[in-house]
């Protein structure tokens, strides 16, 4: 009954990729001309995707939901972008990068994904170079670098705080030269609703206009999905208010697997929740626990008296301070990976120590401004420290930062085989919005260069060898049966929207329910909750189809039917990501199950009955959707526990 | 916090626009802006009416996407803000705070204060690029690149293309957006090589969408929520004469 094949191709690991171009069919220029590519998101994966298409010819176009392909959510990571240049000569080389984003992953991404995406991260550097991108230099005018997120190398390229604004407008405008030469065609403004399959292939889109509420039908030999994660299903996350994993959903609903929807990362330093009417949390860079020490109180008692603003920061003693990353992991001390200095927070706060509101730990620079001045500090930092004082109201170089975690991205996402293809044939997925490349956690500066690789360097060469085989089919004509089909189902759902006319807005039904999934679906599970999960998110979604009221038209511009249908999407996909952390009986990576961790209280792994990925097949609404494994087998890296301690 | 909000509505391009009066009661300091206006529309919800249209989407100030003119200011009484980042603290409690769409010809309103940016866009197609193909670059270090220029260049790079300069400019001049992107491949030499079509075309294009030209006034540096100074338009002027001279 197995779908998967994740057709991997032979050979030892490092001469793969290059067995499968030397091997893979190609499209002859002529032919390209002939063929059209869907490519909906236009993020670092979508635009970097659309742009290298068609400047090999192919028509390409290219749907987004805001105003401007510019704006796509890849544009607020701040921290870098990893490659494997060894430019600094402190010994990384692909192998190196390739095993750290194995490990970084708890050994459950799929091998040869990951050996690829390292050898390629080279040329992403070289291509961003060439494109205008200013990257960070020396004083020899060579690149700069940087350590990240735990690395022992220094292979992250950055460009100030804004290394996702700067890669992204370079795609955006390698994407805007061949608007000009007319082999790309923007459509802003634009949302996917659904897929539509002929014979089993993906050939084509149904979306909405966001200005007129036009409901249109495009065809596309074939359909690249590009659109990022579903994060924001816990309402408050680092993500955009518009970014939606309804694509992705969509795809799940016509056939394609879902795997590992359990493996969201949630990001150790973000600014604490305020208050009740915040609509997003705000990330600081990871870059800030190369200088920032994290602490709470070592006493309960001052640690109320914090919270109550009876002392500040500085009154406490440093004896009387726990710097608890140092204590329990001396050797990486602060910089241990994400999820394990997030678990770390939440577990000092669980426990009484927690500052602020009571969920909030401090992230202190006085060590850092004493030792190198506070110079130096504004140099590396100052962009954040600013952004940090304009929302808190509070100057971190006199007072601590409070940070807390937050969901932030996600590994799940549709299932891949090697050429980031689904299990339907035509429709690709690249990016956040697949799953392949980083496990159960990805490591810091890692999702920058996934897009890029995918939409660059990869699905241009992998999509012809499918395209190849459709070059006789002609551009088929959007009033065909299914195309008429699928535009009536995508109506009939809009029209039952607007007519529940409920008592619930959307924005208060998706609070309450992203609440519920980070209490019982964040960062610590037990089967408990998760088995309360599914049913109250199944009783959640009975409810928001019967009580959710949305104001306005379908036939205007009107953000409250676009949430609405974004909404209805992630409660389903949260049952979902229950369903499957219930299944994975193991804690590994950002999943972490209550019942399965060692006496210290780390990750307790299982590899002999979970090393798989969890690949979801839908089976229709409300019913038991089907689990199918893809083993993972590591032929060139020893399995182990990762251990930040020693 | 208590406020009189005097909002601009207008149902689409072709319609006519007025100000409408909303009150909102118990707001946070610590709130943003775009915040008031969730609460704002929550409460026009809750009376079955239609709610505030407005563009935005990163809330952390580096999509461009919110495009409020706030008492007269594009993103509103805060220095180097975007409207996202403006917190309910910089008013005073009981204030009138007037909000409108972006004020400029080329950005016609699309509805309430949305307004239509694609002019960015195509001034961008028409050449804010440098011609490589994907693959077949050389080496990311072969040129080195003076530091003092990257930086220079980094300066210009960070324009979000909000809109905030034209908004503020009485001439609806792009010139500091376009300016930006000129400067930004001016600096480097990877870009140097196509200076003279790139400001050409991209100048061309910036007077055919209907954007004005700069006198020199500096509203959209005074008013960019990244701070990109008016002397990347000094250079912009500069390859653009050279380019028509040479």
């Amino acid at each position: 009954m197995t779908k998967l094949n994740a057709r991997i191709p032979e050979g030892p690991m490092a001469e793969k990729w290059n067995n499968y171009k030397a091997g893979q069919k190609l499209v002859n220029p002529a032919n390209k001309r002939k063929l059209d590519i869907i490519v909906v998101g236009t993020g670092l994966a979508g635009a970097s995707a659309a742009a290298s298409l068609g400047e090999l010819g192919f028509n390409v176009k290219a749907f987004c939901y805001q105003d401007s392909p510019r704006r796509a959510h890849s544009i607020a990571a701040q921290g870098g972008i990893n490659a494997a240049k060894n430019y600094p000569n402190d010994g990384d080389s692909v192998y190196r990068l390739y095993y750290d984003t194995i490990k970084g992953g708890d050994y459950r991404s799929r091998e040869a994904n990951v050996y690829r995406l390292a050898e390629v991260s080279g040329n992403i550097i070289d291509q961003c170079v060439a494109q205008g991108v200013p990257f960070a230099r020396d004083y020899g005018g060579l690149l700069d670098n940087r350590s990240f997120g735990g690395a022992q190398v220094s292979r992250t390229f950055y460009a100030r705080g804004q290394t996702g604004q700067q890669l992204l407008l370079g795609a955006y405008s390698a994407m805007m030269r061949q608007v000009n030469a007319g082999t790309v065609k923007l459509y802003p403004r634009t949302e996917m609703l659904d897929i539509v399959l002929v014979e089993g292939k993906a050939r084509g889109i149904i979306t909405r206009n966001l200005v007129t509420g036009n409901i249109e039908r495009h065809f596309g030999h074939a359909v690249v999905i590009a659109t990022g994660g579903y994060g924001r299903a816990f309402y408050l996350s680092t993500k955009a208010m518009g970014s939606n994993g309804s694509a992705a959903w969509q795809a799940y609903k016509r056939g394609a697997l879902f795997a590992n929807p359990s493996f969201v990362q949630i990001h150790p330093t973000c600014i604490p929740v305020h208050g009740d009417y915040q609509s997003k949390l705000t990330l600081m860079s990871e870059s800030l626990r190369n200088d920032g020490r994290i602490w709470v109180p070592r006493k309960k008692e001052d640690a109320e008296a914090l919270r109550n603003g009876r002392v500040k920061p500085k009154d406490i003693a440093n004896e009387d301070r726990d710097y608890y990353l140092e204590r329990r992991y001396p050797a990486f001390g602060n910089l241990v990976p994400r999820d394990v200095a997030s678990r770390a927070a939440k577990e000092r706060c669980d426990a009484g120590y927690g500052v602020g509101s009571g969920l909030a730990v401090y992230l202190d620079f006085e060590e850092s401004i004493g030792r190198l001045g506070k110079k130096v500090i504004e140099e590396r930092y100052g962009n954040l420290f600013q952004m940090y004082e304009k929302i808190v109201d509070e100057n971190p170089y006199e007072t601590p930062m409070m940070i807390y975690p937050a969901i932030h991205y996600c590994m799940g996402g549709l299932w891949v085989d090697y050429e980031l293809m689904t299990t339907i044939p035509g429709l690709f997925s690249i990016g956040e919005c697949n799953f392949s490349d980083h496990g159960a956690n990805r490591l810091g500066a890692s999702a920058l260069m996934q897009g890029l690789a995918d939409g660059y360097f990869i699905l241009p060469y992998t999509i012809q060898n499918y395209l190849a085989a459709e070059i006789m089919t002609p551009r088929m004509p959007v009033d065909g049966r299914e195309f008429l089909e699928t535009e009536g189902q995508i109506r009939e759902r809009l029209n039952r929207l607007m007519q529940i006319k409920g008592k619930q807005s959307v924005d208060r039904m998706h609070r309450k329910f992203g609440l519920l999934l980070w209490e019982m679906v964040g960062m610590a599970r037990n089967s408990e909750g998760l088995n309360k999960a599914i049913k109250e998110f199944s009783s959640l979604r009975e409810e928001f189809w019967t009580d959710i009221r949305i104001t306005g038209g379908i036939d205007e511009m009107n953000p409250e039917l676009e949430k609405a249908s974004r909404v209805a999407d992630f409660i389903e996909t949260g049952e979902l990501m229950a369903r499957d952390a219930l299944q994975r009986e193991e804690s590994c990576g950002g999943h972490f199950r209550e019942e399965f961790q060692t006496p210290e209280g780390e990750a307790s792994r299982n590899d002999n009955d979970f090393m798989f990925v969890a690949a979801w097949e839908y089976t229709g609404t409300g019913k038991e959707p089907v689990l199918h494994r893809e083993p993972l087998n590591y032929e060139n890296i020893k399995v182990q526990t990762r251990n930040y301690k020693i | 916090m208590d406020f009189t909000l005097k909002i601009w509505r207008q149902q689409n391009a072709a319609a006519k626009g007025r100000f409408e009066t909303h009150k909102v009661a118990g707001i946070s300091p610590d709130c943003s802006f775009l915040e008031m206006l969730d609460i704002l529309n929550q409460q026009l919800i809750d009376k079955f009416e239609k709610p505030v249209c407005f563009d935005h989407d990163c809330r952390e100030g580096i999509c461009g996407a919110c495009s409020l003119y706030i008492n007269g200011r594009p993103h509103g009484p805060d220095s180097a803000v975007t409207a996202c980042q403006l917190h309910m603290r910089k008013f005073k409690d009981g204030d009138t705070i007037v909000v409108e769409p972006w004020r400029a010809r080329p950005f016609p309103v699309i509805k309430d204060l949305v307004v239509d940016r694609s002019g960015f866009d195509k001034i961008m197609a028409a050449g804010g690029y440098i011609s490589v193909n994907t693959g077949g670059v050389p080496d990311a270090n072969t040129i080195p690149v003076p530091r003092a220029h990257a930086e220079t260049a980094m300066d210009a790079a960070a324009c979000i293309g909000c809109g905030a300069c034209v908004a503020a400019c009485k001439n609806a001049s792009a010139m500091l957006f376009v300016a930006a992107k000129v400067s930004q491949f001016a600096m480097l030499p990877q870009g140097k090589v196509e200076t003279r079509e790139r400001v050409l075309k991209m100048v061309a294009k910036m007077d055919e969408l209907g954007f004005g030209n700069c006198t020199n006034t500096g509203a959209c540096e005074a008013e960019c929520p990244k701070q990109i100074s008016i002397s990347h338009i000094a250079r912009l002027n500069r390859e653009y004469l050279s380019a028509k001279i040479l």
